[in-house]
């Protein structure tokens, strides 16, 4: 099954007005435009601009329309659309097979289809089913899908001030006066458990998902935690952006599944949920493993966990460099673990 | 080589952490002046500073403990 479109990126000329800017100042919007933006932005699937024209000018333009807030890292330049598409991915880390162009020209849709044949074309003649398709309807929409646009833009601006910032990279994330709570996953936050499972790749230990009707029965089961992060900080709210769930075992514990959205990549999130899986562990005097199933995206869970003292339990390691290969990880580090000096965590007692 | 090396182990360190001089044989873990999350990010500017790919074997917390160790583990994937 295709992934659900996760950006749709517009071209601005014959596609979001009639007319050509450069030529006639006086473009109009299409009819509807507005409605079906504002509807995919509560989707929660956003939205960016690749569009040839004068930055400035056409900048001005969706100002005056009002819907110059739809827009992450707009691309407005006389350069390839395919590579403005790259660089909206690159910003906002998502994979192009999640991506939707939508275009008036031809020419522009096959330069794109060239270059990236997995992201979804759009003839700008049928933006009017575009709310139907089925790619761009979201399997739930939580309140953290409505808020989504909202937190990349707080991203961009946190990402502003790093830029300018001059300590090191530990000061620059105490600034930002992070607050992490772990928490039991309790019927309400479903949704989102749900939707973290289907949107995650990259930081996905396992890649597992579940039916509702298991969440539910992993929620009340004594033998499993099952957590839930939030993460704040003072730029605004993350809303819920990881989980964890921890099998308990006689003899052991261990991690079946591990993700975070990418959102808060590079923020120490998995650290802080496995340093809690130690402490836990640790003060139960049970073993700690972690299931792990390599896949072609989420290497960097890999190295988290192998860094942080889990080693691969069985015969000898091999170069196991290929796919869809599960290995059980048991944490033997003999060093002292706590939590990042930058994240303030709560979480439920060990 | 090896001076090379544990001259931008040292300079990708400061970068990331405000510590004072890290000698080349402090245990970088036991000192806590590498969290998993730095550990993390240093696998990742290794690889992209000295074109490796660092097999799954060998990446772990031993390889990567010290400055010391950092320049022998990569000298050692190099000349693979």
């Amino acid at each position: 099954m295709a992934e659900k479109i996760k950006c749709v990126v517009w071209d601005l000329d014959n596609t979001l007005w009639k007319g050509i800017l450069a030529e006639d100042h006086s473009v109009i919007l299409k009819p509807g435009i507005k409605e079906i933006l504002d509807v995919l932005d509560q989707r929660g699937i956003l939205q960016s601009v690749s569009s040839k024209n004068n930055h400035e000018d056409a900048m001005k333009k969706l100002g005056e329309f009002g819907i110059q807030q739809y827009f992450l890292y707009p691309q407005i330049s006389w350069g390839s659309k395919a590579e403005a598409i790259n660089i909206i991915a690159e910003k906002l880390n998502i994979s192009l097979d999640t991506f939707a162009f939508v275009d008036d020209d031809i020419t522009e849709r096959e330069e794109v289809r060239f270059s990236h044949p997995e992201v979804l074309l759009i003839d700008a003649n049928d933006i009017h089913s575009i709310l139907d398709m089925e790619r761009l309807n979201p399997v739930s929409i939580t309140q953290d899908a409505k808020n989504r646009r909202i937190l990349y833009q707080s991203e961009e601006q946190r990402k502003h001030e790093e830029e300018s910032f001059t300590g090191s990279k530990e000061e620059f994330l105490k600034t930002l006066d992070m607050k992490l709570t772990l928490s039991k996953v309790v019927p309400g936050d479903l949704n989102r458990v749900e939707e973290l499972t289907l949107r995650t790749h990259q930081l996905n230990s396992t890649g597992y998902t579940y039916s509702y009707e298991e969440l539910t029965r992993l929620i009340d089961s004594e033998d499993h935690l099952f957590l839930i992060a939030g993460l704040k900080d003072r730029f605004g709210d993350y809303g819920k952006i990881g989980i964890c769930l921890l099998e308990k075992q006689e003899d052991r514990y261990t991690v079946k599944l591990l993700l975070m959205s990418c959102r808060v990549m590079n923020k120490g999130i998995g650290t802080a949920f496995l340093i809690y899986c130690i402490k836990l562990a640790q003060s139960q005097n049970k073993d700690l493993f972690a299931e792990f199933l390599h896949t072609d995206r989420n290497r960097v869970m890999y190295i988290t966990y192998k860094m942080m003292g889990f080693e691969e339990e069985g015969e000898e390691p091999g170069d196991t460099d290929d796919d869809s290969q599960q290995v059980l990880l048991k944490y033997t580090s003999k060093h002292h673990k706590d939590f990042p000096s930058y994240l303030d965590v709560k979480a439920p007692d060990c | 080589m090896m001076d090379d090396i544990k001259q931008k182990v040292r300079s990708f360190l400061s970068k990331n952490k405000s510590t004072e001089q890290i000698k080349d044989d402090d245990d970088l873990f036991e000192k806590g002046f590498v969290d998993s999350l730095f550990s993390l990010q240093l696998i990742m500017y290794l690889e992209k500073e000295f074109r490796l790919r660092i097999k799954n074997k060998d990446i772990n917390e031993d390889n990567f403990r010290s400055i010391d160790k950092i320049a022998e583990t990569v000298t050692r994937l190099k000349k693979k």
